[in-house]
């Protein structure tokens, strides 16, 4: 995996790019590729790239061109597909000098333009400069697995992996936080591309490529999630829907643990998701096959005897960390900074030193689980959402909304304090149940109620827009023709799966120690599949990711096909408070730190920590003062790492490329090409 | 200070309302996100403390805890009706 960035001038007269501008920019990003630098330039644009290298360690170095050096890539993640694709543009004519998948997009994109990208099986963001042209295309893979961050700024346009080196590159660009952005976040637990939490950066939206010449700038998508309408879809019996996804899944795996020439290890949580890709991936390497796996001081959180049951099942090399309170207190400052947007759980936390576990053990690729929650119907939400839509079918059946014991056990057994308002709260609009966004409006509502900690001046601001309306108004027109679960899928894929799962708990968390993560579950094929099947065969009645458990059978553990889904989570506000929280939290909630951030208004913050300290005897807090907790405390890291901070502008890079065509006119052929051997 | 005040003040305090004018004593508080599940054991909790009432399971319904003035009107009932009320 890897880092790109660059920079274009919009109009003419600004001055070219610098040097020192890229090599800020790329030397920002050095975590996300610490093996290799390389900086192409000319009059108009220059390219930066930080490597992770991981397919053709000996000439995969970037940037590269075309035979002829008038298009020029960075690139940023894998094309998995990229052999097929090359035969096929050998076919054609091309010629390559290298056995990178790189090389591939480069000849990809001359042979078929955008329609190239919605070939690729990959997870990728990519920037091509056509120096003939003068044309830049941006684009980021289907569900947005790589960033990719984007601002104008003194009639250039900067674009990065991650912000920091949009901040590097042009200190003097203002830095703030985005009221509109906060107020996503404060409502979907992340920011929606196109939007992001700094003002004036944008990021370009999953399965978009976007086009910039002298004439403008245009947005597309080459993909975006579909599921069928009406008759559409798969039609085969459960059965074969099983094989078929099996199928797709060893594929998907042997894929990634193929298309590589460093080792391939895996995530291991203990559930279902990872342990089945686990199991493949076993499959594919035979022995010395590695796992790791997050265990939790606190019993509540922990799923050991699920990790090892499967370690040892599948023979693997198998390596743990024990996660305590005072861990995820430590590493939060750093992985706030890394994720570059606030938290609203600490549950990236334990990943970011899972990642530092896996690189420390020599491995530089892990597969993850992530990812079949959303294609196969693994989340609650999705019960609840069936659940309401069923009372809602009847508001005023008293028997109907008996099914939420189903769902959350502990409503039967809990006080009927808890049941009673629980009808309340699930019963909400359920006079209604056929709106866009039904079944998400209780945890978005739950979420948005945490902005009453606001400060005035931000509230005013934030109510230019109204999130969920812009979010609910950009659907795609199929949308209600979907079946009700596919319009819960898509909407959980479009905010939560993006924006935070292989965002703030994926990449940023994998590459803050230079580990790339591979997804199968996200694999083109296995998606197209998934959205494809009849809700039935996902949710079967309230049996989540059926078809899934069906297709897992034999490979993995029967405990772990048998067992509850649990949702992966770790101590949030309880790492804050007691006799080990480390100092800088309190300094972040007192009123002098609120005020300085000023994002939030000291007294309810003052109101809110006084509660915890007093409850911080061990019991557990509220899910909303958890997440009012996490989120101040994560807005006033980033406010402190990102906004006030100067940006960092290390060292100089040492390049091994270096291709300077300043003073050259664009488009001739004689490009002066400079290797350095390292 | 009257019950319902009372019971106000702790609702702005415990679930950190930064502007007053937010929360109406008519508010939902449930409804609306502003009291989670476990947010209503600590409302619960405060008004057995608070008013040395018992708040039986089966009266812990919306119609007697989901506003600062339901909440208010119930422990009234419960203070005049001694242990036969349930609101």
């Amino acid at each position: 995996m890897c880092g790109i960035a660059g920079i274009v001038s919009l109009r003419d007269g600004s001055p070219p790019p610098g040097l020192d501008e890229l090599q800020a920019m790329t030397g920002a990003l050095r975590h996300r590729g610490p093996d290799e630098f390389g900086i192409y330039r000319d009059a108009r644009a220059g390219l930066g790239h930080a490597r992770l290298s991981i397919i053709d360690l000996a000439t995969g170095q970037q940037p590269l061109s075309n035979e002829d050096g008038t298009l020029w890539i960075a690139f940023n993640g894998e094309i998995f597909n990229y052999l097929e694709l090359r035969e096929e543009l050998v076919a054609l004519g091309h010629r390559f000098r290298t056995r990178s998948d790189t090389e591939v997009i480069v000849h990809a994109f001359e042979a078929w333009g955008e329609a190239a990208f919605a070939r690729f099986n990959g997870q990728f963001a990519v920037a091509l400069w056509d120096a003939a042209r003068e044309r830049l295309v941006l684009a980021r893979d289907r569900l947005g697995v790589r960033p990719l961050y984007l601002c104008e700024h003194a009639g250039r346009l900067w674009f990065a992996s991650e912000v920091r080196a949009l901040f590097a590159g042009a200190p003097d660009l203002p830095r703030a936080l985005d009221p509109v952005g906060l107020a996503e976040t404060f409502t979907f637990w992340t920011v929606v591309p196109p939007q992001s939490v700094f003002a004036g950066v944008t990021e370009l939206e999953p399965g978009h490529v976007r086009t910039v010449t002298r004439q403008g700038t245009t947005d597309r998508a080459f993909w975006e999630p579909s599921y069928p309408a009406g008759e559409g879809g798969f039609r085969g019996p459960l059965d074969e829907a099983v094989e078929r996804v099996r199928a797709a899944l060893e594929q998907a795996v042997r894929l990634r643990m193929l298309r590589a020439d460093v080792p391939v290890g895996s995530y291991l949580s203990g559930g279902l998701d990872s342990s089945l890709v686990a199991a493949l991936g076993r499959r594919v390497k035979g022995d010395r096959f590695c796992t790791y796996s997050i265990r939790f001081e606190d019993a509540e959180y922990d799923e050991t005897a699920f990790q090892r049951a499967v370690a040892v099942r599948i023979e693997s090399d198998h390596r743990e960390i024990v996660v305590r309170r005072a861990d995820i207190a430590e590493a939060f400052p750093d992985v706030v900074a890394h994720a570059e947007r606030p938290l609203l759980r600490t549950a990236p936390a334990p990943l970011f030193l899972l990642s530092r576990l896996v690189r420390d053990s020599g491995i530089k690729v892990v597969l993850t689980g992530e990812g079949a929650d959303e294609m196969f119907a693994g989340y609650d939400l999705f019960r609840e959402g069936k659940v309401r839509r069923f009372w809602g079918r009847q508001p005023a059946s008293a028997l109907r909304p008996r099914l939420l014991e189903r769902l959350y056990p502990y409503l039967a057994r809990s006080p009927v304090a808890q049941r009673a308002m629980a009808r309340e709260f699930f019963g909400k609009g359920r006079e209604q149940p056929g709106v866009p966004g039904f079944a998400h409006q209780t945890r978005w509502q739950s979420a948005a109620a945490l902005q009453r900690l606001f400060t005035p001046g931000l509230r005013a601001a934030t109510r230019s827009v109204d999130v969920v309306a812009r979010l609910l108004g950009d659907l795609p027109p199929a949308f209600g023709a979907w079946a009700p679960l596919s319009q819960d899928q898509y909407l959980e894929v479009r905010t939560l799966l993006s924006g935070y799962l292989l965002s703030s708990q994926g990449d940023r968390m994998l590459m803050a120690h230079s580990v790339e993560g591979r997804f199968p579950f996200l694999d083109a094929d296995v998606v197209e599949l998934a959205n494809a099947l009849p809700p039935s065969y996902k949710l079967r009645v309230l049996d989540e990711k059926h078809a899934l458990k069906r297709a897992a059978e034999g490979l993995v553990p029967p405990q772990i096909v048998r067992r509850p889904k649990q949702p992966y989570r770790a101590p949030d506000a309880l790492s804050f408070v007691g006799p080990d929280a480390p100092g800088w939290a309190a300094e972040l909630m007192s009123p002098d730190g609120v005020a300085r951030v000023g994002v939030f208004e000291p007294r309810a913050v003052e109101r809110l920590w006084r509660k915890c300290q007093a409850s911080a005897g061990g019991e557990q807090f509220s899910n909303a003062d958890n997440m009012a907790v996490v989120g101040v405390l994560s807005t006033g890291l980033l406010h402190e790492r990102l906004v006030r901070r100067a940006p960092e502008r290390g060292g100089r890079l040492e390049l091994t490329t270096l291709v300077d065509r300043l003073g050259e006119r664009p488009g001739l052929a004689n490009a002066v090409q400079e290797r350095h051997a390292t | 200070m009257t019950t319902q005040q009372t019971i106000r003040k702790f609702i702005l305090e415990n679930f950190y309302v930064s502007d007053p004018s937010e929360v109406a004593d008519d508010t939902l508080l449930v409804s609306t996100g502003l009291v989670d599940s476990t947010g209503m054991l600590e409302v619960i909790a405060f008004l057995e403390e608070e008013f040395d009432i018992r708040i039986a399971d089966h009266e812990t319904t919306p119609e007697n805890l989901e506003s600062v003035e339901r909440m208010a009107a119930f422990v009234a009932r419960k203070q005049q009706g001694g242990l036969g009320a349930t609101g």
